[in-house]
């Protein structure tokens, strides 16, 4: 009970962040950059739940984004849709390939995972390029309508900010709350033994393709966003370096933490900005810092987060006592 | 209610278990014994659908059961554990032993990420019976420790804890009392005794000879992957082949 009420101070402290944020940065270039910084997280949050939890590798994740992006900007921009039933229609689609692709992918262990979604990855990155005629191939593909309710458009930076840290905090909670269920609990479980798991009567090829597929459905969601607020979209967003990115996010943060994906997505999408000071060192401070990271704070920044917490209340408590004594 | 005929395993050119049949009545606690090498883990790992054997067949009360996946023999109550402990590390004690109720619980992914009412009385529901599994191998005191920080004899009770929690049949022990002290044993053969007595049949495969002859009805003696001898204690010490198996004469 304790617990659960603990979770509401932190969701509620979140939120509050969440929201006040934009009111110091209102209309500046910072506001474009915190949007990112939601969809990334939301991106972070799906590979969390196959990575941190599951404990299965993906390095196709862009793909996955990139689909979402595209099935939703081609059928906006170019056949007329409804941006909100494309979404879901990018999402039922992404959804069946993932399934689909999993049950062979997800045989494989470790490296040979690693491969097998890093191939899948760059071969859709080879379709996006290729097919000109559906996604305007390398120039990539312009007029994607905005997200509207009626005769409300999500047509500003602050509109969108809203409505993808409406849907990525949404998704933190939902997150949170599957792993720790009997779902969550069967996740780790094969994180940590499969074969045990297995005997415990855990389905577990059924469950790492189940979780594949909500991890894939996530980032298609993602992708809707990113098309619908971008409005222009181009392969290059979708490739192998932006699924590294995203797994840096998720080990930074702190793998199979609750709000992991937050601190890796916020740090690894503000840090470049803030290099820009260095020019062209800049890359030399970002590597030099995720060295630094792994090797000091190896259960990402969440667990340094927690430490620090417990460090400053029980230096508060001390003091309090000796308040109290003196 | 387990019954095994005719098991012959063929590892390459090696084979690790040939012809080997024997039964476990049931309500018995029936042992496995034999010098190292004898192929009594591999017994097991047939058995409990983690390897598939060459030919042969295995019988869960009357049913064929022979290379069925470990999760769909978890479905018929057959149980096991592991020799070197195979706990679920990042999970609580507590939690582990709720994996254990995976099977006999039914909410989806919908339910339990908007945490509705059903899911949460299911939820409530395993937390209980899961701390009842947790006394009844006398470890409810660490429900709250995570899984990685136990000692390995608190390590075994949880396994064993963990494979009750699937109200099993069956429960199939693979050296249970290897790395335990003679304390821990004697605990051991008592929690094995109250499993018997809460009415499930217990198999297991264990090196040590007091704990065995102690505890088990019936012995089936494996050397070399052949069965070499099955009997009550008594007859098993008495057996000439067996003593020679051991102590390495004739």
């Amino acid at each position: 009970m304790l617990k659960g009420n603990k979770n509401l101070v932190t969701y509620g402290m979140l939120s509050g962040i969440v929201m006040l944020a934009p009111l110091f940065f209102a209309g500046g270039y910072l506001l474009n950059v915190l949007v990112f910084v939601g969809i990334n997280t939301l991106l972070a949050v799906a590979l969390n739940l196959l990575l941190g939890f599951a404990g299965q590798i993906s390095l196709g994740h862009a793909a996955f984004f990139g689909l979402g992006a595209y099935i939703s900007g081609v059928s906006t921009a170019t056949y007329g849709v409804n941006p909100w039933a494309a979404m879901l229609l990018a999402a039922v689609a992404v959804g069946l390939v993932a399934f689909a692709i999993g049950f062979p992918i997800l045989k494989l262990k470790g490296h040979y995972l690693a491969m097998a979604t890093l191939g899948f990855g760059i071969i859709v990155y080879i379709v996006f390029n290729e097919t000109v005629d559906l996604t305007g191939g390398p120039s990539g593909l312009s007029g994607i309508p905005s997200f509207t309710v009626a005769d409300f458009s999500f047509d500003s930076d602050m509109k969108n900010y809203y409505l993808i840290w409406g849907i990525t905090l949404v998704a933190i909670v939902l997150s949170a709350n599957l792993v720790n269920s009997r779902i969550g609990r069967a996740l780790r479980s094969i994180h940590s033994s499969e074969v045990a798991a297995r005997v415990m009567g855990v389905n577990v090829r059924l469950l790492k393709v189940q979780i594949f597929t909500l991890s894939a459905v996530l980032s298609s969601i993602a992708g809707s966003l990113y098309a619908h607020t971008m409005t222009f979209i181009s392969p290059t967003s979708f490739g192998f370096n932006f699924s590294v990115e995203l797994l840096t996010m998720v080990v930074i943060g702190g793998l199979g933490s609750i709000l992991g994906p937050l601190l890796g997505a916020g740090l690894l999408t503000l840090l470049p900005e803030f290099l820009r000071t260095f020019q062209d060192y800049d890359i030399i401070v970002y590597g030099l810092l995720l060295v630094l990271m792994t090797m000091y704070l190896p259960g990402g920044l969440a667990s340094g987060f927690t430490a620090m917490c417990a460090r400053i209340r029980s230096r508060f408590s001390r003091e309090v006592v000796k308040n109290a004594q003196g | 209610m387990l019954r095994v005929e005719g098991i012959t395993q063929k590892f390459g050119g090696v084979t690790a278990l040939s012809d080997v049949s024997f039964s476990v009545a049931e309500g018995c606690i029936k042992g496995v014994i034999g010098p190292n090498g004898a192929g009594k883990t591999t017994l097991f790992n047939i058995i409990t659908g983690i390897y598939a054997q060459t030919s042969g067949s295995v019988f869960l009360s009357g049913e064929d059961i022979t290379g069925l996946a470990p999760e769909k023999l978890a479905k018929r109550r057959l149980v096991r554990t592991f020799q070197n402990i195979e706990l679920f590390c990042g999970l609580t004690v507590l939690e582990n032993v709720m994996v254990g109720f995976h099977t006999r619980s039914r909410s989806g992914v919908l339910s339990c990420s908007l945490k509705l009412p059903g899911h949460l009385k299911e939820e409530h529901a395993i937390r209980e019976q899961a701390m009842a599994c947790l006394e009844f191998a006398g470890i409810a005191d660490l429900a709250e420790t995570p899984a990685d920080s136990l000692p390995f004899g608190k390590g075994r009770l949880l396994e064993i804890a963990r494979a009750m929690a699937l109200d099993p049949r069956i429960v199939l022990l693979d050296e249970p009392a290897a790395g335990l002290n003679s304390r821990e044993t004697a605990q051991l053969g008592r929690l094995i005794c109250k499993i018997r007595e809460s009415g499930v049949t217990v198999a297991l495969v264990e090196h040590d000879m007091e704990l065995v002859m102690d505890i088990c009805e019936s012995i089936v003696v494996l050397n070399l992957g052949r069965k070499l001898a099955e009997g009550t204690p008594r007859e098993i010490q008495e057996n000439p082949e067996v003593v020679a198996a051991y102590l390495g004469e004739g």
